[in-house]
Formats: structure tokens, sequence, C-alpha cells
């Protein structure tokens, strides 16, 4: 098979399962690929935008806007991911806080050696924080976003979608 | 320079049903509140990080003011905070400073450049429409009813007194009343939203 929706993550895809799973609030940098998936979650109605400039102040907005009764999702790149890591300890393990962020695994391949340090600490980082964690890179990994919602929900600790394929959207 | 449990003593006064995220002021606070289930004393979670936890509250709840007591040591960690706070611009969010120009749990070293930011400056240069300071109680005390009649988000510095700890971390006396997990347990009761997520 190579059809687009079985190699891509497509963007569309992404935000109907950040619907279906009830996210009010994504607090965001954005990373050299997500543009796509950004100007569908502007014109998304039911979603609020919050940027940020650090990717560790997501956890602390996003410990508030739980303690408030709302759902937000954390959208960040590995890299800003491994620069939180205090922030995650304190305001997301610490706080018990529900949330998925759904990382873009900058430097991630299958095939040969990696050679991005970005993706060679990634998956060893979240094993260091006990943080569990499904890889997503194409359409036809999706359902595990909803996996992901679920087992957040039910353990009330972050979790984490690791984005192999980054919303590129190329195929449109 | 004002010390911390007089100005919040004169904000007290004011509170009204607001949900105060008292910050580093929090020692002082549990022993000044009269509503505490609207309190979220959480001590120091991760450091910097207090602002964009009031922000997340006061956008979850846009019908309830939001009152936080930040410090000038958690914002210098996180200043770009300005500026999505600014972006958002809840009407609901009232954000203080408090300034002691150190860090006063480590010893009370200074911040960097400690005399000299002047933090309501750089909140109306991230774009909060309304930013003050004030070093002295009785002109605090006296604009405070006026500064909480205004939309939020409004800023305002404020300068302390330190209370410099130099015990060792294991030896302080915990002045939580609530652990983090129940201090979030009653206010999502308060909120009418039930204890757990």
């Amino acid at each position: 098979m190579n059809d687009a929706s079985t190699v891509a993550l497509n963007p569309e895809t992404v935000l109907t399962h950040m619907k279906q799973n009830g996210v009010t609030d994504v607090v965001w940098l954005p990373d050299s690929e997500t543009n796509w998936l950004y100007l569908l979650m502007k014109a998304e109605p039911s979603l609020r935008l919050i940027g940020v400039t650090r990717e560790g102040h997501a956890c602390s907005i996003a410990a508030g806007l739980h303690a408030g009764g709302h759902r937000p999702l954390i959208l960040i790149q590995n890299t800003g991911m491994m620069e939180s890591g205090d922030s995650i300890r304190g305001w997301l393990l610490g706080m018990n806080v529900p949330v998925v962020l759904m990382v873009g695994y900058r430097g991630w391949t299958r095939h040969g050696v990696t050679t991005d340090t970005a993706a060679t600490y990634t998956e060893r980082f979240l094993m260091a924080f006990g943080i569990n964690y499904y890889l997503v890179e194409s359409d036809a990994d999706a359902p595990r976003i909803t996996v992901a919602f679920e087992e957040a929900q039910r353990t009330q600790r972050p979790v984490v979608v690791l984005v192999g394929d980054e919303y590129h959207g190329f195929n449109r | 320079m004002m010390h911390t449990a007089e100005l919040l003593s004169a904000f007290a006064a004011h509170r009204g049903n607001a949900i105060v995220v008292p910050g580093r002021g929090g020692r002082h606070w549990v022993k000044l509140t009269t509503h505490e289930t609207r309190d979220v004393p959480l001590g120091d979670p991760a450091m910097g990080g207090h602002a964009g936890f009031a922000l997340g509250l006061a956008l979850a709840q846009p019908g309830r003011r939001v009152v936080l007591f930040d410090s000038e040591g958690d914002i210098l960690m996180s200043l770009g905070m300005l500026a999505t706070i600014a972006e958002q611009a809840p009407a609901n969010f009232y954000h203080f400073l408090l300034d002691n120009e150190c860090y006063a749990t480590t010893g009370g070293q200074p911040v960097p450049n400690a005399t000299t930011v002047a933090y309501d400056v750089l909140a109306r240069g991230a774009g909060y429409p309304r930013a003050f300071a004030f070093t002295e109680l009785a002109e605090f005390s006296h604009a405070l009813p006026a500064i909480l009649a205004q939309p939020g988000p409004v800023f305002v510095a404020l300068k302390v007194l330190p209370e410099v700890e130099n015990t060792p971390i294991g030896r302080r006396s915990r002045w939580q009343t609530r652990t983090r997990d129940k201090v979030v347990q009653d206010l999502r009761i308060e909120l009418g939203l039930g204890g757990a997520a």
C-alpha cells in the first residue's frame, strides 16, 4: 500500500481526534512542520489556542486549565519537551494532570542511523520520567491518539503521543 | 518596601469571591484567608510556573476573578509568559508581583539586576493594558479598590521586604495546611466541577 492515508499523518486526522476527545484548549509552541495543523486549529471554533514562548510554560498553563475544569492538549516538539523537564515533573506529574502531550519527534527515522540527538534522547527522557508514550506515524496509527487520552484520564497522569510524521500535510 | 503579610491583609478586605493563587505569599495568606476552598496555595511545584497556572485557571473560569501573587524570581524565569497572558487577555485576571529583589528561600542572593528591573514596564511592554507599581503600603491600599474595579489583565508590582530563609530545607516548618491534591480537589468542588477530573 502506498496510499496517502497510510503513509502520512494528516492534520485533519489529528484535529478529529482532538475534537472526539473533548479538547478545549491547545497549549502549544510551533515547530517546523505544524503549520497545516495550526491553520486547521485556528479555524476550529471549539478550540482555544494558547501560544507559549517556552515549552515548560505549557505545563503550568495546562495544570491551571485542568484545575478549572477544561481539557487541554499540549502540542510541542521533543526538543522543547526535554527543555521542560522540571515543569513536567512539578506541574504535570506532581499535580496529577491527565493531559496528552503531542510531541513532534524531530529526528525520528526508521531507516539507517539516527543522527539527530533530539531523537536520540527523546524516548530515554520519557522512560526516565516514567511517562508512557505512543508512536504515531500515519493515519493508520491515529487511533493511538484516543488510546493516549483514555489512558491519561484513567491514570490521572500525562501521556505522550510521539508524532513521527509531524502533520506535514504535504500530500494535500 | 512593604511587608508581604501587611499587603495581603490589605488585599483580603477586597478579596470578595475571587480565587486566590497566593504563590510565595502562601505562608501568610493561609492565616489571613476567610475562604480557604477558593484558595490555591500550591507552594512551589516548579519555579516559574505560578503565572501559567493562574492564567489557565482564569481562562477555564472566565466568570470568576482570579488573583495571583507571583514573585519576581518566578517571573524572571518566565518572562515570555507575560506575552502569553497579554495575548489571551483574560478580563478576570489580576497579576500581583511580590518583588523582594532576591531569592529568599535560598538564602537571599539577589536576582539579576535586582534593584533596577521595572516589572510594571515589562508587563506593559508585553501588552498588559494596565500595570502599576507600588513601594509603600498606604499608597497601595488606597489604590487597590480602583485597581480591582478595572478589567484584567492587570499587573501590579509590589516592593516587599525579603524574608530570607537559611535553614536547610528539610528542617523548615511546613506552612501548608493541605496537600496539593486536596487544594485542587477542594477548588474543583467549590467550582462545582466535582473532586476528580
